[in-house]
């Protein structure tokens, strides 16, 4: 992957800012203006109102749902459709999004943390086999999920910790690509000159990462355990294969389970729209308010 | 770009002398400590990778044997490579592979394609609100892939959807869900899902692309688009291929979305693509010795397949 364009750019880029391309900006053909963000608006209309559709859509009992104009408002029935998914079964909705919540959370703090410090002693450590250790760590990045799920589930049932949390809360803490990106981190923000100042002020190297190494990669951190906590969230085959125990799904399956009601009982279907809108509205917040770590995130992971 | 200052730091830092004594300083303590930072890691890699892996090859060599009548008790008897025939033999597990191909085929050329011209027009000179159209495209990644698929379920199914209806509209009455529609449907909501997660990817790559190489161009008369085949793509070209590589691991996991419409259509049967037919044999057909050679020939599918896509690249690369 070549760093050879990145690292050209960036001498030349800052002199260029990139305003300066609007000179291009001509009248007519597919480079005008016009077509340009015409094209870009319709791209976005179709990411975005899906969406939007599923807003419209929890808005409206179920007769409405079939009766009225998919972008039309019904008869309110917003709250009354919350109230349903919220009392459904003794409220076990709130249970899931909490289950979702802590097996996210859980493994983006401390897969997050395991992924950094390993990417962390990637980089700055030499040691015999560093090579072997870290192409192992890549052919896991390559490896699908999905082919390992029902090994995984195979050799749980030999333990006899399926159907517990331990089913997810151990894989959860596995992210091979978190390393890689850990490692591409380490040696961004933290600075070898800053260790060593630390070594020779004698610091250990366990305390030179904790009070030195871990505060400078905290973006990288952040931006790890993002991925890892929507990784964990969205993942719906490892508890669909895990867990049978409604109490510990997370709100995937959970959701998954009331759809497959709906086909005979149709009553089901706005609990099923509301409760995905709900469900989705942690991530949405998340992605708004960490976008700068997002960002960095998909770059380091791709250009470099 | 936020994305690019990362590097600066150690940009700055690397040319001082100080820096490249860095090895031979810390290599005194390297290795044990080394370990100690990597322990937890491996230790959960081993545990919730390799183990399971090892553990579903033995179990692939097994089978479970009724004597006599099919009456007493199951034996577990060893039978070679007699799973991954029967895998191989399956009618349904190679329809699967075949329907997981032409997914792939339709898919990437689309999600990719896609991807490419909307980064591009956002690139573009005279692109207005970057910031929020970036945000925008990137919206369904943030979407469940579960939720994803409930919803253009609904989009897809005549009375509720406002697609169907505006087709309807037109004089053109579509079932997304027979059939012949199901395979494209299902793309779409991939395609949904991780165009946008591409487009910052590739955006971001571009936005690194030398101002005056495009200035140079353009003094020679070449147009926006000219500038954008030319010079633009050979120049996110390892960006393209990393992508490639994502995209082609990624097809391979094909499960929540067509587990989510076979609910609601019959076209998708309970084996529609590999994964399924290894949860199908796990938990319907109660065979886990077939399952787990399903899940290692499909592990070995991915390993080919990232190897090739990598040879790929970096040949194309050199």
């Amino acid at each position: 992957m070549s760093t050879s364009t990145v690292s050209r750019t960036r001498t030349v880029a800052p002199a260029l800012p990139p305003k300066r391309r609007r000179s291009a900006a001509r009248s007519g053909g597919f480079g005008s203006t016009f077509t340009v963000n015409a094209l870009l608006i319709l791209g976005c209309a179709y990411m975005v109102l899906p969406v939007v559709w599923l807003f419209f859509a929890s808005t409206k009992n179920t007769a409405d749902l079939y009766g009225t104009a998919a972008y039309a408002l019904g008869e309110p029935a917003f709250l009354e459709n919350i109230m349903a998914v919220l009392n459904q079964d003794g409220g076990v909705f709130l249970r899931w999004m909490a289950n979702s919540m802590f097996y996210a959370a859980f493994g983006a703090i401390f897969g997050g943390l395991i992924s950094v410090m390993a990417g962390y002693a990637f980089d700055k450590f030499q040691f015999r086999g560093k090579d072997s250790f870290f192409g192992i760590v890549l052919v896991g990045v390559l490896i699908p999920n999905t082919a390992t799920v029902l090994p995984m589930y195979l050799l749980a049932s030999v333990f006899g910790i399926t159907n517990t949390i331990w089913a997810i809360l151990i894989p959860v803490l596995c992210n091979p690509f978190g390393v890689y990106l850990a490692r591409v981190y380490s040696a961004a923000y933290v600075p070898a000159e800053t260790l060593e100042a630390a070594r020779v002020d004698g610091a250990g190297p366990i305390r030179s990462f904790f009070s030195l190494g871990l505060p400078m990669m905290m973006p990288g951190y952040v931006t790890i355990a993002l991925f890892q906590f929507v990784g964990v969230w969205n993942n719906f085959m490892l508890p669909l294969v895990m867990l049978q125990d409604q109490q510990l799904l997370p709100v995937s399956v959970g959701i998954s389970i009331w759809q497959g009601y709906s086909i005979p009982q149709p009553e089901f279907t706005p609990m099923v729209i509301t409760g995905s809108l709900l469900s989705i509205v942690p991530l949405l917040a998340a992605f708004i308010m960490l976008q700068r770590f997002w960002k960095s995130g998909l770059t380091a992971g791709s250009v470099k | 770009m936020v994305t690019q200052a990362p590097t600066t730091p150690s940009a700055a830092v690397k040319p001082t002398p100080r820096t490249l004594r860095k090895p031979r300083a810390m290599s005194g303590t390297g290795g044990r400590t080394a370990a100690l930072f990597l322990t937890p890691f491996f230790a959960i890699f081993a545990v919730a990778m390799v183990a399971p892996v090892i553990y579903a090859i033995v179990l692939s060599f097994f089978a479970q044997q009724k004597s006599g009548l099919g009456f007493g008790e199951a034996k577990t008897a060893f039978v070679g490579l007699e799973n991954y025939l029967q895998v191989l033999q399956s009618e349904t597990f190679i329809g699967g592979i075949g329907r997981l191909a032409l997914y792939c085929l339709l898919y990437i050329p689309c999600m990719v394609g896609g991807a490419l011209a909307f980064a591009l027009l956002l690139d573009a000179g005279v692109a207005r609100a970057r910031k929020l159209f970036q945000l925008l495209v990137f919206l369904p990644h943030a979407v469940p892939g579960v939720i994803a698929a409930l919803i253009w379920a609904y989009l897809y199914t005549p009375g509720v959807s406002p697609i169907v209806s505006v087709l309807e509209t037109g004089g053109i009455s579509l079932n997304f869900l027979d059939n012949q529609m199901i395979l494209p449907s299902i793309v779409n909501i991939a395609v949904w899902e991780w165009t946008g997660y591409n487009v910052i990817v590739l955006f971001t790559a571009l936005q690194a692309v030398p101002r005056e190489i495009l200035e140079a161009a353009r003094v020679d008369g070449a147009g926006e688009i000219r500038a954008a085949i030319s010079i633009k793509l050979p120049l996110i070209l390892p960006a393209l291929s990393v992508i490639m590589l994502f995209t082609v691991i990624g097809t391979l996991q094909l499960f929540t979305e067509p587990s989510i419409i076979s609910k609601a259509t019959a076209s998708v049967t309970s084996t529609w693509v590999p994964n399924m037919w290894a949860y199908d044999a796990a938990f319907n057909r109660h065979n886990l010795n077939q399952a787990a050679a399903a899940s290692i020939i499909i592990a070995l599918m991915a390993a080919v397949l990232s190897w090739a896509v990598t040879r790929f690249s970096s040949r194309n690369k050199a």
